[in-house]
């Protein structure tokens, strides 16, 4: 049966391992599902897992395990995998999915396909996965004893399962050495956020080359300051400098997912429509009517930024009679 | 201190991606190539850390000859040398891992001993998540990953993740292995005096040895609905009563 990594917070489940949660019940094709949590308050994120059908969850029980330790996580689930006899372990294509997995490949000697939007069990498991951030898929072959996958966060529905698990919450302490626990997070330094985040934003408004310079910048910070959205850009205008990479849209930058995307003087390249593949709505504002962007936006208006966004921004005022 | 960068060659794909008859590949007779952006923030690392402590940088690359391209780039923003682990086709990322491992166990057997092992927290095509990771359990040392902070002082590395609330610090003994990430720094670009520099550095060729596959791609696939219909809403500033009407419909105004 597979063995699903849980990740929560506030006594929640994560959203995403909800997703990793629904693959994993159709990957066992019938067979219970376990789970681990880790970290404080597991214990309120297990209860709720049998209504998701899960049959055991088992929440790890260690001194060391208070802050974020990847080596001691993969660890403990290589121990529990084996104890269970699971036959895949299953988490969430996050950060910290991605990198516990990497560790327990490493480990185990075993395979691991990460980012998978769909998985059917055999031998080998067959797995369609994401490549350059989801601008492309690859249907692979996963061989190995015990098949080792990640969940591509938004690909899967997080639906409630048809039938309950048995829903049991067992603590289980891992056999944890000093070695594994050389990796660990030693403190958190809190960053002040002003103003909107990028990834909860409801409008990103972005420039892109087009804006021509880090003043191009003016009239997009006013629109998304009259919108109550936060400001995007591209690579191009990282690189350059003018703005710093915290408000990069893309593969390697932040993904987002608002009610509405503005993307204004952008070209549209694979790696940045990679990351607004979450929006509503995406409306492009580009001089010119080829670029790539304008067959890949549900909107389109061709002109200069800079003539095109202030004028958005006298209408937004004018409709709100100010 | 030696360190050592590892990146991958991958095409430029532009606006659309087209792939090869067979489905295998990216079609690339009309791209240009380069590395991910989180391994050029490696190298821009390398070279810093160098600048500060002294010692030599390594790039290496698994990939086909053409890849002494971005080996070149990368010498020609201050790497010192380079290795090319040169294979036809794209490995799956344990093999490379494997490979990875006995071109720095060789290194190791010639006398260099590698104190930083840096990597792009994933590759920009296959985005693997696990290249570093498997080499760094090889090799029996710490990593940390997804990192936009990286210090060394009194052979400790002290790293630093991006976490929403902001910054999760880590500490590891050297040597050491990090997965990076962009926006670690903004890296310079090549000079002329550099890039002429470049073509006279040592870059050594090897051939790995091949293993089983664990991740056997069968083929590639365009995800479905992509090309929208797209609405023109107008040109130049005329077009605002349109798009304030879509900004009510979203229900941000
Ligand atoms: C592995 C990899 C990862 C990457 N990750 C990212 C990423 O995370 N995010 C990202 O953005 N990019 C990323 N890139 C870079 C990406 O491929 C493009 O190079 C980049 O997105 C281009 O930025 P741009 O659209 O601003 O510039 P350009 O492509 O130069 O486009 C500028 C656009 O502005 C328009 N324009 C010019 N003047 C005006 C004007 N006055 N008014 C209106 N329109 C105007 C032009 O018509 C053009 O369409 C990545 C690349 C690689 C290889
Ligand atoms: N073919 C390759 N040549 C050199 N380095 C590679 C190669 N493939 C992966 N890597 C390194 O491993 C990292 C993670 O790759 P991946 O596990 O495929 O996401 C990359 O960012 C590179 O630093």
């Amino acid at each position: 049966m597979p063995l699903v990594l849980i990740e929560h917070s506030g006594g929640q489940v994560d959203e995403l391992s909800q997703q990793a949660l629904a693959l994993a019940r159709g990957f066992a094709t019938g067979e219970p599902v376990n789970a681990l949590l880790v970290g404080p308050e597991a214990q309120d994120a297990a209860a709720a897992l049998g209504a998701q059908g899960v049959a055991t969850a088992y929440v790890a029980e260690h001194d060391g395990l208070d802050s974020y330790a990847p080596l001691a996580w993969a660890r403990s689930l290589a121990e529990l995998a084996e104890r269970t006899s699971a036959s895949s372990v299953i988490a969430a294509g996050s950060e910290r999915g991605n990198e516990v997995l990497g560790h327990l490949g490493a480990i185990t000697g075993l395979p691991l396909a990460a980012n998978c939007i769909a998985a059917e069990p055999g031998e080998p498991a067959t797995v369609t996965r994401v490549r350059w951030g989801g601008s492309l898929l690859e249907e692979a072959r996963l061989h190995g004893a015990v098949k080792l996958l990640t969940v591509q966060p938004h690909a899967v529905e997080a639906t409630p399962a048809d039938q309950p698990g048995a829903g049991a919450v067992e603590s289980f302490a891992p056999s944890l050495g000093e070695a594994d626990l050389a990796i660990r997070v030693l403190e958190r330094q809190a960053t002040d956020t002003g103003g909107v985040s990028l990834s909860d934003a409801k409008v990103v408004i972005s420039g892109g080359r087009g804006t021509g310079s880090a003043e191009g910048f003016a009239p997009i910070e006013e629109l998304a300051t009259l919108l109550s959205g936060a400001v995007g850009c591209s690579r191009a205008v990282t690189i350059a400098g003018w703005r710093p990479h915290t408000d990069q849209v893309g593969q390697t930058g932040t993904k987002i997912a608002p009610d509405i995307y503005i993307a204004c003087g952008i070209s549209g390249a694979t790696q940045h429509m990679a990351g607004c593949k979450g929006a509503k709505r995406i409306l492009a504002i580009n001089s010119d009517p080829e670029a790539s962007i304008m067959q890949n936006a549900d909107y389109a208006v061709i002109g200069d930024l800079h003539e095109v966004v202030p004028a958005i921004a006298a209408e937004v005022r004018k409709a709100r009679g100010a | 201190m030696n360190i050592l960068v590892c990146a991958k060659r991958v095409p430029m794909t532009g606006g659309r991606i087209v792939l090869t008859a067979d489905e295998q590949a990216i079609e690339t007779r009309h791209l240009g190539f380069t590395i991910s952006p989180h391994e050029e923030c490696g190298v821009e690392e390398a070279v810093r850390l160098i600048e500060q402590h002294g010692g030599e940088t390594t790039v290496l690359t698994l990939g086909p000859p053409e890849a002494e391209e971005q080996l070149r780039d990368a010498m020609a923003l201050g790497i010192d040398r380079a290795i090319l682990l040169q294979v036809d086709n794209e490995w799956e990322p344990q093999a490379t891992a494997a490979a990875i491992i006995e071109a720095i166990e060789a290194e190791r057997a010639a006398g260099t001993e590698y104190d930083l092992i840096i990597f792009g927290n994933e590759s920009a095509d296959a985005g693997n998540y696990q290249v570093g990771i498997r080499v760094a359990h090889a090799l029996e040392r710490p990593i940390v990953t997804g990192v936009k902070g990286v210090t060394v002082t009194d052979g400790k590395l002290r790293a630093e993740q991006e976490v929403p609330s902001g910054r999760d610090v880590y500490e590891v003994p050297l040597p050491a292995v990090v997965t990076v990430k962009e926006g670690l720094n903004l890296p310079r670009y090549p000079s002329v005096p550099g890039r002429l520099r470049a073509k006279r550095k040592p870059l050594d060729t090897k051939t790995p040895t091949a293993g089983e596959p664990g991740l056997e791609k069968v083929r590639l696939v365009l995800p479905a609905g992509d090309g929208k219909q797209t609405q023109v809403l107008g040109e130049g500033p005329s077009a605002a009563p349109a798009v304030l009407e879509i900004l009510k419909q979203a229900g941000v105004v």
